[in-house]
Order: structure tokens, then sequence, then C-alpha cells
């Protein structure tokens, strides 16, 4: 089993026009929108983030704010295999260790798929072919990106699930999705996506259909993993508590964009962001006195088609009247930097923000 | 059958390889061999017991309409329709597995096993009937079936792949005339056409064993006609199948890994469009074996469906009786074969 080496990844990209070397994964200006019947859904529109190899990212959002749009964008499922359907518009820029994806060409891009780039699904039982074995599902991963005969590739099939910690991998290697339960299943889709040792893991939402006893099992697993390969990870949840400890930077997503982005710690303990509040207060914490009850956030999500004007968010904002002039429902709020590595987009000032988290929400919390 | 795979059932039994698939089998055939004595016993009794509750002289429509009454009594006698049922019931599945003879008097009639019953009208037994008939139309349905299974699934996966284009919309036209048009209907136009107007194709049934080439060559037009409306319905469940298929998450998956297209459609995706349409294979192969009637009798083929058509016309009952045990047995054991398939096909039947 080779370890990429991180060290290596950043000196070997070629000195370009710009000094700044570019981040391993660099998405600019990612939008993603449906034609439809009724108009034209902006699942994702005009999100830039960075990540590095061996950090985590977190991408937090309800359902419905373009998680998972962006993260198969990022795999390029947008644009195969969408037979009869009408296209997804993507535009921006996706790149993935100085390569451009979204200009690649479909079959570069598909070489990269499961390679190195990989993804783990919600739902491991409809996400692993039924018809197959497990193994024979991981053996077709493997040799599709390598040139190697069954035998060796069934090797290390089971060196990859007894990696993951499915018990008596060599007999296990036989068996159908629907003879695993939901924790091994998941395991067996963990050794799938990683027998290629991806440099690029996206885990969209991999804890969802699982107990919460094995929820934290397979968190853990994907965090031991990425230490011991390196690898750049993209934890995509609704669930806050879940990115809070796994993840180094966390991005919370509204409506098909970034409305707050920063260090994990500092998103969890000093949010910027009304959204973020809201995510907070409605999250069930062990350490919130019991009496204490969870405050939703209210109203629903936006219509994709029909956008609130101004901020996105401002229908659901208690405090959409604080800035003057109205401007909260005229002007889109763009990303500001409130803190070290830490954006938030809202039209609240910096006293604003501090006086109504310190006095209103933190104590709340 | 797509309920099942959505649930979240979980068996955390592990039962899988050839042993799982050798109890399956065993459970399956087992079954079969009930099925069977119960399909013989209801097809006696439709054409021996019912008749009897509705005051219908059995003797008597087994002789013709126009007999004396001499002749029903020799035929009561024969067929020991005098006897209590069950004896008659036990005489008659006996005579399936070790002949049977029908004698009053010095009139003896010797009807070897398996005697499926003996037409007094035609003083012959139904057996030999039943496998002189029985080759042309197997040969009939199998080349059939290679015919739609090949176009109507070939149609029914490029339908679903080019959703909404021009060819999806001009095969799903085609499908609906197919499945509407009625076989003598196109049985008699391709006759007018290719074989009587443009004088392509003879119109004539020639034995396998006589002459393969005319053999083949008088069997196209009715292969292409009764493939024609299979592979209409055969082409609309594929498309559908498919498109659902397409959208399940297990082939986001296989795109995911970086598989190329074909692989993903050609193996991924076929192999779970191809389970229904393997049902449905079963089905159709099983009740086409009894005998197509429509496209036998339009294109003049001596098979099992013309057999029973002319039993009908003349009152008939031994044969008649004859081809629907036939035609039992064929859908049962054609219904063995798509379970066993299936088995082999998907992992999961075999814990049912």
């Amino acid at each position: 089993m080779t370890i990429p080496d991180t060290s290596t990844a950043v000196s070997e990209r070629p000195a370009g026009a710009s000094t700044a070397p570019r981040p391993f994964l660099d998405v600019r200006d990612l939008r993603v929108h449906f034609p439809t019947d009724d108009g034209l859904v902006k699942s994702v529109d005009g999100l830039s983030f960075q990540l590095e190899k061996g950090r985590t990212l977190g991408i937090v959002g309800e359902s419905g704010s373009g998680k998972s749009v962006t993260s198969l964008g990022i795999m390029g499922l947008h644009t195969t295999g969408q037979y009869g359907r009408r296209k997804a518009r993507i535009s921006g820029e996706i790149w993935l260790d100085g390569t451009e994806l979204l200009s690649a060409g479909p079959e570069h891009v598909r070489g990269l798929r499961g390679r190195r780039m990989a993804m783990i699904f919600q739902d491991p039982l409809s996400a692993l072919h039924p018809y197959y074995t497990i193994g024979r599902q991981i053996v077709e991963a493997y040799r599709i990106h390598h040139d190697v005969d069954r035998k060796t590739a069934r090797k290390r099939a089971v060196e990859m699930l007894d990696r993951v910690g499915i018990p008596q991998p060599d007999k296990r290697v036989d068996a159908y999705p629907h003879e695993f339960s939901g924790g091994m299943r998941q395991r067996a889709m963990i050794a799938m996506s990683l027998v290629n040792n991806p440099e690029l893991l996206i885990a969209d939402e991999p804890t969802t259909a699982l107990d919460v006893t094995v929820q934290a099992q397979i968190l853990d697993l994907v965090l031991d993993l990425q230490k011991e390969f390196g690898s750049a990870v993209i934890v995509i949840t609704h669930d806050l508590g879940v990115v809070a400890e796994l993840a180094d930077d966390i991005l919370v997503m509204y409506a098909g964009r970034c409305v707050e982005r920063g260090p994990a710690e500092r998103v969890f303990h000093e949010p910027r962001h009304p959204y973020t509040w809201g995510l907070l207060g409605s999250m069930p914490r062990l350490d919130r006195e019991q009496r204490d009850r969870l405050v939703p956030v209210d109203g629903s999500p936006p219509s994709l088609i029909n956008l609130p004007s101004g901020c996105a968010f401002n229908p659901r904002c208690p405090y959409a009247d604080v800035p003057k002039d109205d401007v909260t429902r005229t002007i889109r709020p763009e990303p500001t930097e409130v803190g070290d590595r830490h954006w938030a987009a809202c039209h609240l000032t910096r006293e604003q923000r501090e006086r109504i988290w310190t006095e209103e929400i933190a104590p709340r919390l | 059958m797509t309920a099942g795979r959505r649930g979240k059932s979980r068996r955390p039994v592990l039962r899988s390889g050839p042993l799982a698939v050798l109890t399956y089998l065993i459970r399956r055939l087992f079954a079969a061999a009930v099925m069977l004595v119960v399909i013989i016993m209801v097809v006696f009794g439709i054409f021996f017991l019912v008749p009897k509750w509705t005051g219908v002289d059995i003797a008597a429509s087994f002789v013709g309409k126009q007999a004396d009454p001499a002749a029903v009594e020799a035929v009561r006698e024969k067929l020991g329709l005098s006897e209590p049922i069950h004896i008659q019931a036990w005489e008659f599945f006996k005579g399936i597995f070790a002949g049977r003879t029908y004698s009053t008097g010095g009139d003896v009639v010797h009807c070897s096993a398996p005697c499926f019953g003996y037409s007094f009208k035609s003083e012959q037994a139904v057996w030999p009937v039943l496998t002189d008939r029985f080759p042309v139309t197997l040969g009939l349905a199998l080349g059939a079936a290679v015919l739609w299974l090949v176009f109507g699934v070939a149609a029914g996966v490029l339908s679903a792949l080019k959703r909404g284009s021009l060819w999806d919309r001009g095969a799903m036209v085609a499908a609906l005339a197919g499945v509407s048009l009625p076989i003598y209907f196109t049985g008699m136009l391709s006759l007018a056409t290719f074989a009587f107007g443009l004088k392509w194709l003879d119109a004539q049934y020639v034995p396998f064993g006589r002459d393969p080439g005319g053999w083949f060559g008088g069997m196209i037009l009715p292969w292409i006609t009764l493939a024609f409306l299979y592979a209409a319905m055969y082409a609309r469940i594929t498309r559908a199948t498919m498109m659902e298929v397409l959208g399940e998450d297990y082939i986001r998956t296989a795109r995911a890994k970086g598989l190329p297209e074909r692989t993903v459609i050609g193996k991924h995706a076929m192999r779970s469009t191809m389970t229904p349409i393997l049902t449905m294979l079963g089905m159709d192969l099983g009740a086409l074996i009894g005998g197509a009637i429509l496209t036998e009798s339009t294109f003049n083929l001596p098979g099992l469906g013309q057999a029973v058509l002319n039993a009908i016309r003349n009152q008939d009952l031994p044969i008649i009786l004859g081809v629907v045990l036939i035609t039992s047995l064929s859908v049962l054991l054609a219904n063995l074969l798509v379970d066993v398939l299936y088995a082999v096909i998907d992992p999961r039947v075999r814990l049912a």
C-alpha cells in the first residue's frame, strides 16, 4: 500500500504565472444550474473554496442547499450519463492539483474519477450493486485504473476490507451487499472508494443512513484513513455536530451559496452569520441544559428558481431589519473577512454581529 | 420488484455460494412436481367433472352431435365414464405414466404411455398428435424469441439512452403499432407483400428433417410476424426498466469509480434491466410453446395451435385436453427455468 507523500505535492507543481501555488483543490465561482420546465434551478450559484491535502473540509447546510450538487459537480457526474435529461449548466473553475476539470475532456475526468478523487455515498445499500459481490465491485474499481490480474486485485480488495475493519475479510469478500449490516456496508463502500489511494475523498452524508452507534465508528475510520493516506477530505452533512469534531474547516451553505466559511473552531464557537446561529440553536447537544428547548430556524428553504432578492436568507433572518435602508432585501451580501481565514456573507456590521452573538445567541446555546 | 430493492431490510444471515443455489433449486423442483400433479387434476376436473355438474353428457360430446345412442353407450363404457369419479381420475392419471387400454367386448383400443387420452373421432391416440406437432410450434416460438429479444431489447435500450429523441419517438410509435395490430393483419400483410407480391419468400411449411433450408425460408415470415408483436412489448418494458435503473444510486457509484459509460450501461445497468425481461420471457415462451394459434393458422403451420383450432372446430375433446395439458406443462417448465435463472442473476432471491 503506497502512501502518498503530502510534502512533494506542492513542490512538484511547475511555477506558473502566479507566484502563490494553487491549492490542491481550488473551486472558483462554481455555478451549477438545471434548466427545468418551471425555470432555471440555481442549485449552486457562485461557490468558491480551497482545500489542501491532509485537511478536512466540512460542508454544512440543509436539504437543497447545494451540498451534494457541489460534490457531484467536482466529480464531473452532472455531465456524464444524463440521458435525455436536460443537461446541467456548469460554469466556474474546479482545479484539482493544477488541472482544470470543467474544461478538461470527459474522458480525462473519467480517468481521474475513482483514482485521484473518490466518493462515499449516503446509503450504502442502494449505492452498491445488489447483484455483484462486494469483492467483485472493489476489484472492478481497482482494475479499471490498475493493469493487474484478478488475483492481485482480489488480494488488494481483501487487504482493503481488512483495513476498514471488516472481520474475516477473506470470506466476506465473496458476500453480497445484502448480506452485510448497514455499518459493514458503509465500511465496504469506504474500502472501495479508497482502493486506489485517492488524493481527494468526498463523503456525502456518510453516516446519515446508519445507526447512531455506528456513525462515530465510521467517522473515526474516515479520519484514521485520512491520516494514513494524507488525502484531502470533504465531508458533506446537515449535522453541524458531525463536522465540528472532524473538520479543519467548515463551509456553511445556504441556497447554493456560501454564507460562512472558516476554521472549524471559529465557525463553531464564534459563528458570524445568523444562519449559522440558527443551525447551532437547532442542534441537540449533550452539554446543554435539558430544559432548554431546541430553536428551529423559522420558515423553509427558498425556491432555487426564484431566490429572494438581496440576501437569500432575509425572509427567515430575525435580524433582517437591523441593517439600514432595507439593504438586506436589495443587495446580495458578498463574503467579507470577519476574522483570520474566516468569512461571512452578511450585511450586519462587525459591531452588530458581535453584540447579537454575545448578548442574544451565545447565552442561549 | 423494485419495492424489494429499495427496502432497507437487513438480513445478517450469510448464505451464499453454490450450496444456497442448490437448496433453492431442490425447493423449486419439488414445488414444480407438486404443481404438475395439481395441474393434471385440475385439467381433468375441467373436462370430466364440470360437465357432470352442468348436466352435459361427455360421452355424447366425445362422439359428436348426431351420434346414435349405441355409439354413445360404447364410448361411455370405453372411457369408464360410468365409474365413480375418483376411479376415473386415477385411471386418467395412471394412463399418463403407465398407458391405458380402452376396451369393451371385442373392441380393444390400446393407448400406450404417456397416454393423454384417445380421440375416438379421429381414431388416434392424443400423444402422437402432440409429438408430431410440437416441433413445429417449438421452432416457431424459439426462432421468434431470438428475434424479439435481440431487436426488442436493443430498441428499448437505445430509446432509454436517447430519451425524447427522434429515434425514441419513432421506436415507441412502432412499438405501439406492434402491440395494437393483430397478428392476422400483420401476418396477412407480410404474406401478401413478401410471399405473393414480391415473391421473395415461400409461404410453404417444410419440415426441418426434410429440407432445413426450405424450413428456414418458410419460417422467416412467421418468425418476423410473431416477433414484431413481442418485440414491441419487450421494447417498451426494456425502455421503462432501463430508465428506472439508470436513476439508481449504484449506477452513479459505477460512474464515480471511473468506469467508462459502455461498462456502466452494458454491464451494471443491463444486469438489472434483464431481470424483469427474463420473467416475461419465461411466461411468454411457456405460453407460446403451447401453440401460437393465430400465427400458425395465418401461415398454415401444422403446430399445436392449429391442432387445437381444428379440434375445437370438430369438438374433439381429447385433443383439446392434450394441448391444454401440454400448454400448462410448458408454462410450468418455463417458470421453473426462470426461477433458476433468477437465482443465478439475483443473489437476493436465493434467500426468499
